[in-house]
């Protein structure tokens, strides 16, 4: 259960250096994606101007308020209310974004399945839990949207967020075969006939 | 009293932003209740996370959760207001003005796009967005709207099966509590889980719908559902998916369960989830004025 301070980007060996409980805070560049811009980019063969390669993704679509340019909101935006989303919807892009895109880090909630925890092996990622639903505190961890690509996607756009402290994450699923989901759900799904039994269902 | 489109425009606004940035009451106690008795470290401070989260949402006058839902609007028409034949269009009418102007001005992620061609209208309003249900109580003095931001998580977790009655009570256990468990983290738990019982299968979806957004320490208003709650909810918090699916005994705030007469031929169950931000807002307009509440 070691702690990771990390700055992005980051290299394959200190990913594989976290284990499932472990816990990480990130320092510096934050990408963020969410179906739309995994559809453009993977699907429909559009490109981004972004280098992703050792990065984190968040899967996010931000709340955000237009402003005038400046040194602060470089892009016009400023931040409202960052948080996450569901991972599971996006599945079946974590191959491509690890592959393709070199993305070392995919931060979300509710976790991803068998296919991605295989591209964690196999190609050097994790997957990082960020609490769902908490969002009001995880903007307070949000510096600056520092850049916007895909915009057409808005709110789904290709987001470069400056973060400072962002976390504690815990890592739900490394490159070694752990997932805190999997076991979880093992576990749940290995009380589910004393549930029943409980509830006085007779098993027919 | 007859119904003034303006007062609604601007309380239909000012409900989506209430809605999503103060917690109820009694949400926030079935936080507490929660981590009183969870037993996994991990989950504590799972816990310990959302109950800080709902302190700086208030703090920094910011929303809960980045996700601003489905906007769904339920106006019941209680005693003393004036309802006339072209109120009911005027009214809806009213309400999206409200709803978009909340997006507008705020503002607010527009969450809501056209199904086909995902067209963002950023308007937070579509083809029937926001949902708006009219209903009529005598219990209600004025017209009272209750305003519930549905965030899509726990939305994407919505079942129904058409059980037959030879299944019986079981068919509505068992539906539960797989229900929990194929949801697992997806939802956002602790969940407040809803569970429709009976009618036809809209009825039944809309039930569980108004299940999973009754307030928490109330009970179904029938006696047999009431227990088949009660009995649920201890069951669902033995299965140890915990907050975020992350493992530990805070599974569900709860399970209600609302019911509905159904066919002899029929068994119907639905299920639809309530994430932990379990938001909503209401306001009651009287001739006195406008009352916020949740």
């Amino acid at each position: 259960m070691a702690h990771h301070e990390l700055t992005t980007p980051v290299t394959e060996a200190r990913v594989r250096a976290l284990r499932v409980d472990d816990t990480v805070t990130l320092q510096g560049t934050l990408f963020g994606i969410r179906d739309a811009t995994q559809i453009a980019l993977f699907d429909r063969g559009r490109k981004t101007r972004f280098d992703l390669a050792g990065h984190a993704v968040i899967h996010t679509a931000p709340n955000v308020r237009r402003v005038a340019p400046s040194a602060e909101h470089p892009t016009g935006y400023a931040p409202v209310c960052v948080g996450t989303t569901t991972s599971s919807r996006m599945e079946r892009f974590t191959r491509s974004l690890l592959a393709q895109c070199g993305v070392r880090l995919i931060i979300g909630k509710g976790g991803l399945g068998g296919a991605s925890l295989a591209a964690f092996g196999e190609l050097g990622g994790a997957y990082l839990a960020v609490i769902g639903g908490t969002a009001a505190l995880e903007t307070t961890w949000v510096e600056a949207i520092e850049d916007v690509d895909l915009d057409d996607l808005n709110p789904e756009s290709l987001w470069r967020f400056r973060v400072r402290d962002f976390g504690p994450l815990r890592v739900a699923m490394d490159s070694h075969g752990g997932s805190v989901y999997a076991a979880v759900d093992a576990g749940a799904r290995g009380k589910r006939a004393a549930a029943l039994a409980a509830l006085g269902v007779k098993v027919r | 009293m007859h119904i003034d489109p303006k007062v609604i425009e601007t309380a239909a606004k000012e409900l989506y932003i209430r809605a999503l940035k103060i917690l109820p009451d009694d949400v926030k106690q079935g936080f507490d209740a929660l981590a009183a008795r969870e037993t996994s470290a991990t989950a504590k401070e799972v816990l310990g996370t959302m109950i800080r989260n709902i302190a700086v949402a208030e703090e920094t006058d910011n929303l809960l959760c980045q996700d601003t839902g489905i906007p769904i609007y339920n106006v019941t028409i209680g005693r003393g207001v004036e309802f006339g034949a072209n109120d009911g269009v005027a009214l809806k009418a009213a309400i999206r003005r409200g709803c978009e102007r909340a997006t507008r001005e705020h503002p607010l992620r527009s969450s809501i796009v056209h199904p086909l061609t995902r067209h963002n209208a950023h308007t937070s309003c579509g083809i029937g967005v926001p949902v708006i249900h009219i209903d009529v109580a005598d219990d209600v003095e004025g017209l009272k709207i209750e305003m519930i931001p549905k965030g899509s998580g726990s939305e994407n977790n919505s079942w129904l099966k058409m059980a037959v009655p030879a299944e019986g009570t079981d068919a509505v256990k068992t539906f539960v509590v797989d229900c929990v468990l194929d949801a697992g983290g997806r939802t956002c738990p602790p969940t407040i889980v809803g569970v429709g019982v009976g009618g036809t299968a809209d009825l039944c979806v809309h039930l569980a719908k108004r299940a999973a957004i009754r307030p928490l320490g109330t009970c179904c208003a029938d006696p047999e559902g009431a227990r088949l709650e009660s009995e649920l909810s201890a069951a669902v918090n033995l299965l140890g998916v915990g907050p975020q699916g992350l493992g530990g005994d805070a599974t569900a705030f709860a399970v209600h369960v609302e019911l509905a007469a159904t066919h002899i031929t029929m068994n119907p169950v639905a299920v639809n989830m309530q994430c932990h931000s379990a938001r909503r807002a209401s306001a009651t307009i009287t001739p006195e004025g406008v009352r916020y509440g949740f």
